[in-house]
């Protein structure tokens, strides 16, 4: 089905099922403890070896020599792939760095080896007896230092220059230009990174997490240098993603390799301290950001130019997109700049470009909304645009920005906010903070097979995946709505690449993509139904397990018959996402009280109201909200993957370094969506929303921790000691 | 982890002959830190002396009108004691504010004392560091040092101690009672146990090869206001920046300790002379030869703070 018209009414407008808070299907599974994960196929997978993955001393240089003597004669040891015995192996698609290293060593943790042993405890204890010689060689791991020297990231492809930025702002009446720094973040998901693979001939299996079945299958078959079609990837549950497993990592290739050598099924998993520097991060940014604007709060300039560092050829952090389209001013320039830098590979995280450009641009819109003594959501407001600034005949599909920032002041109580520092509750400064949330709706190609059987049962197949957001749950809902079922009727399978290929999870694109193809698949299903059942397709109704026309009804399973009906199709789309800017939008507002001793900052309120279209399970979206806010909040104020400039690593590579909030960090959280259907966006009227939650948490939280103490602070984490010089004394 | 041999020591003399028997060989309680630091061969023990069994889990009155705290007693059941919650409130608190209700169900008095630092240099066996491999040299100075000491520490280690617990025990004039190898127990006051670094980081404590600790003993109560401040990045399950233990008396005397600044817990009798003039009169004292990195400087501003802050809840 090609998507390229505005959606007309059609059967998911019915809401019997979409549209109504509904628990997770797999939510049973999960509290159980009965969903198997990619390390415990225990269910498909007999008498499995261990692979423990060895991962480089140094961040960059030369392996000289490397003993596996001890290591092969240990207890248990069934064999030790390394990059001198794994043969060929080539770059997948969507890797940076190669996942096995060596000779050459491109990043601290880079794997250089697996070895594989009957159990878990010797094959790690056989890793550590591998002795290992480098050669170092010198590289680059300060962002700050190589700057300067950045080239424009693609040659500049994605630069803005709109009118003339650099006379408008130096002739505004009222200038800001101030620079923010975000530090590297990790995904940090409860999940390492986990795969089990078994051969048969030549033919791979590999149970493992990942966000993106087609692109996973594709990099390991490439990397391997195997036919695509001989390798399947499954991927049902997954604990966590982030955006740190929509490519394959080196679990997936050790445990593939591993088997080989060992001629058994191998598991692999990556220990907690590996996940910092062996897997993805969020890059670092450095982001300047000038606004220029009339005396009444009219923007007349906007520059937003960000810097960022990858490993050769790797990616920039896109922090100036949603400048591009959030605020209106004629005069613009927005510029990402990439240096090359030997940390570990930057890729995506939640959000990407968004999550931390929001972090910068919403504090600038705050101090600017100062400079003026204009409130910041009425600043806001001021500076709305309904169209898209570089292109003004290119209209939103639909934007609630301001509905959104006014709906979140009455709910939260804005009004009572009071002047920088000085609100207080006893030992506790306290302040009100706002930011806007902006985070483009993508929307990607997603095929699903549904099958209906003799007994009214539909089932789904797609390589879709549930990385905790509720895939799941509105798939069913999906399926339910389009054939008239409840929910109790529908089967979803997901997560294996022989299936359908979908629009995987990541970049919010998901939900509205996935459930998109399947309701693809279901008009056809419809039709074979319909015809089946001797009824007018263009006329039959689907209803309580039936399909009817005028006086006609049969029961859903007697119409498919004994070898029921099975329709696959899948959604394209066509141009409308040019004619129309497809954005989701919402208002952060966050209340914090910070220790006026010991400048502890602790969250007191959370508000986000978002206007993402339609919202398919009110109950998930909330949860996917709720989540995002919290890592948010950890952006703001303690993740921080702490970089050692002289040695080119995340020094704190554990749970116990890397401080990500806990539940005595996050207070009350509340999520209004607004009523919202898109139109443009696809058959299901509806958008991404879970990474529109964290875009701008960081800002409103440091908004407030301004207006509870009236210093501003531009780079994160916001940790205390970055305020107790100016905190007032204690007495 | 290496492989290593266990056995389940029946007496506590017992587990102290056979700790001196088999070298590097470690008593394990809770085992919430060694296993670990096993998983990632920072401690490399061939032999586990497992002393769960000893009946060392008992808080009992002593004759002098204090408390004998088992080695085995659990943090949970320590924070919990009653005797403990009236008499030694700061105790309880300090406790409380540490690690999470899981890890306190199973950690003991006496391991809590004997935590390995949580430097990030010394969890990473590709980095230099002095207290995990000794003349190898300490790459946390000149790294990252956030959280480190920023006083007592040395040119071959700047780490510091983790324990919450600690602080509070050395506030309170706590002492360790040890069996030797030998047979013969001794008494180690608290303010002996714990080293500075110098240039033997990798030694921690006063105990001797096998020495083993069967009890810690508090003096009798000494009333007074009982505080303990934890500083930190997140609200909860997170070490401290800096901590602060007091005990504040109504006339303004009373005794301070801190955490989270220093190799051991960092109490300078001398200084708490100077708790009538205030926490900067207090702080000059116990940080008189404070050597910071750039990155904890701010430590010292946030102690005397949190100490100001301590002091003025003192008062009520």
């Amino acid at each position: 089905m090609k998507f390229d018209t505005p959606a007309t009414t059609n059967p998911i407008d019915q809401l019997k099922v979409i549209g109504k808070p509904t628990d997770r299907i797999d939510g049973p599974l999960k509290t159980t403890g009965t969903a198997p994960y990619a390390y415990e196929r225990h269910d498909a997978v007999d008498n499995p070896a261990y692979g423990y993955v060895v991962g480089a001393g140094i961040a960059k240089g030369r392996i000289a020599a490397m003993d596996l003597a001890k290591a092969k004669a240990a207890p248990g040891v069934l064999a030790i792939v390394t990059a001198d015995t794994a043969g060929k192996l080539q770059k997948g698609n969507f890797n940076t760095a190669n996942l096995l290293g060596g000779p050459e060593i491109e990043h601290y943790h880079q794997a250089i080896a697996v070895v594989v042993a009957e159990t878990f405890e010797q094959a790690r204890a056989a890793a550590a007896l591998i002795k290992v010689r480098y050669t170092k060689t010198p590289g680059q791991y300060d962002l700050e230092a190589v700057r300067k020297d950045a080239p424009p990231a693609e040659k500049g492809k994605n630069d803005v220059k709109i009118g003339d930025f650099a006379g408008a702002f130096a002739q505004a009446a009222v200038t800001l230009d101030a620079t923010y720094r975000t530090p590297d973040h990790a995904h940090a998901m409860m999940e390492p990174h986990a795969s089990t693979a078994q051969w048969d001939g030549d033919k791979l299996t590999v149970w493992t997490s990942n966000q993106m079945i087609a692109w996973g299958a594709g990099d390991v078959a490439k990397t391997l240098g195997i036919p695509k079609d001989k390798v399947r990837l499954i991927s049902p549950y997954i604990g966590g993603g982030f955006g740190g497993k929509l490519f394959v990592r080196a679990d997936a290739l050790l445990a593939a390799l591993g088997s080989k050598a060992a001629n058994r099924p191998v598991k692999v998993a990556l220990t907690r301290p590996f996940m910092f520097n062996n897997t993805t991060h969020r890059p670092a940014t450095i982001q300047r950001i000038r606004i220029g604007a009339t005396k009444d709060g009219t923007i007349t300039a906007i520059g937003h130019e960000t810097w960022s560092g990858d490993l050769p050829e790797g990616g920039p952090e896109t922090a100036a997109e949603q400048t591009k389209l959030l605020y209106a001013g004629a005069n613009r320039l927005m510029a990402t700049k990439l240096a090359v830098l030997d940390l570990p590979e930057g890729n995506a995280m939640r959000a990407p470009g968004e999550a931390p450009g929001l972090m910068a641009l919403e504090i600038a819109m705050d101090e600017m909304a100062e400079k003026l003594g204009i409130d910041p959501i009425k600043f806001r407001v001021l500076n709305d645009t309904q169209v898209d600034p570089a292109k003004p005949e290119r209209l939103f599909s639909q934007r609630q920005l301001i509905k959104c920032l006014e709906t979140g002041a009455d709910t939260f109580g804005w009004s009572k906010r009071k002047a920088p520092g000085t609100a207080r509750d006893g030992q506790w400064l306290t302040g009100m903070g706002v930011a806007a949330a902006f985070r483009n709706n993508i929307v990607m190609k997603s095929a699903a097979r549904v099958k209906l059987d003799a007994k009214g049962v539909v089932t789904v197949e797609t390589d879709m995946t549930d990385i905790g957001t509720g895939t799941y749950t509105i798939i069913a809902q999906t399926a339910a709505e389009m054939m008239g079922v409840p929910l109790d009727k529908v089967v979803v399978k997901l997560g294996d690449s022989t299936f359908p290929v979908s629009a995987g999870s990541g970049g919010q694109w998901g939900a509205n993509s996935s459930t998109a193809g399947v309701y693809a698949a279901c008009v056809k299903l419809r039709e074979a139904v319909a015809t089946s059942a001797g009824i007018d397709p263009t006329k039959a109704v689907f209803a309580n397990g039936r399909v009817r026309s005028g006086n006609k009804s049969v029961a859903l399973g007697d119409a498919v018959g004994v070898n029921g009906l099975v329709a696959e199709d899948l959604i394209e789309f066509g141009d409308l996402g040019k004619k129309y800017q497809q954005s989701t939008f919402g208002g952060h507002f966050v209340e914090v009280g910070v220790h006026a001793a010991t400048g502890e900052i602790r969250i007191r309120r959370m508000l986000a109201v978002c206007a993402a279209g339609r919202i398919l399970n009110p109950k998930s979206a909330r949860s996917q909200v709720i989540g995002a806010m919290t890592m948010g909040a950890g952006a703001a104020l303690m993740e921080e993957l702490a970089v050692d400039k002289r040695h080119g690593f995340f020094v704190n590579h554990d749970l116990a370094g890397y401080e990500v909030p806990v539940h005595a960090d996050i207070p009350h959280q509340e999520v209004i969506f607004l009523d919202e259907t898109d139109p443009m966006s696809s058959p299901m009227k509806a958008k991404g929303v879970g990474e529109l939650g964290i875009c701008g948490v960081g800002a409103a939280v440091a908004n407030a921790i301004y207006n509870a103490t009236g210093i501003r602070v531009r780079e994160y984490p916001i940790t205390l000691d970055k305020l107790l010089d100016r905190l007032p004394e204690v007495v | 982890m290496r492989a290593f041999t266990y056995q389940r020591a029946a007496s506590p003399a017992e587990a102290a002959a056979a700790a001196l028997k088999t070298p590097g060989a470690k008593f394990i309680a809770g085992g919430t830190n060694l296993l670990d630091l096993m998983k990632l061969e920072i401690e490399t023990p061939p032999h586990l002396i497992d002393v769960n069994g000893l009946g060392l889990d008992k808080i009992e009155p002593t004759k002098g009108g204090g408390l004998r705290i088992g080695a085995l007693v659990r943090n949970t059941d320590l924070a919990a004691d009653a005797k403990v919650r009236k008499d030694y409130a700061v105790l309880s608190r300090a406790l409380l504010a540490g690690a999470s209700g899981q890890l306190r169900n199973k950690a003991t008095t006496a391991g809590n004392l004997l935590q390995r630092t949580r430097c990030p240099y010394f969890y990473d066996t590709n980095q230099a560091c002095n207290k995990r491999l000794p003349g190898s040299g300490c790459s946390a100075i000149g790294g990252i040092s956030r959280q480190h000491a920023v006083v007592g520490a040395s040119t071959a280690c700047i780490a510091t101690h983790p324990s919450d617990m600690a602080v509070a025990m050395r506030l309170l004039d706590a002492k360790v009672e040890t069996v030797r190898p030998n047979g013969q127990t001794r008494v180690i006051p608290i303010a002996d146990f714990h080293r500075l670094p110098g240039t033997t980081p990798h030694i921690e404590t006063s105990l001797q090869p096998g020495e083993f600790i069967t009890a810690v003993t508090l003096p009798k109560p000494i009333g007074g206001t009982h505080i303990y401040t934890k500083v930190r990045d997140r609200a909860s399950y997170a070490f401290a920046l800096v901590s602060v233990a007091a005990v504040i008396q109504t006339d303004g005397t009373g005794r301070i300790a801190l955490g989270g600044v220093a190799h051991k817990p960092w109490r300078v009798e001398a200084a708490e002379k100077e708790l009538p003039r205030g926490a900067k009169a207090v702080s000059a004292k116990l940080f008189a030869n404070a050597v910071p990195t750039p990155e904890n400087r701010f430590k010292l501003t946030l102690a005397e703070r949190t100490l100001a802050a301590a002091l003025l809840e003192a008062k009520g």
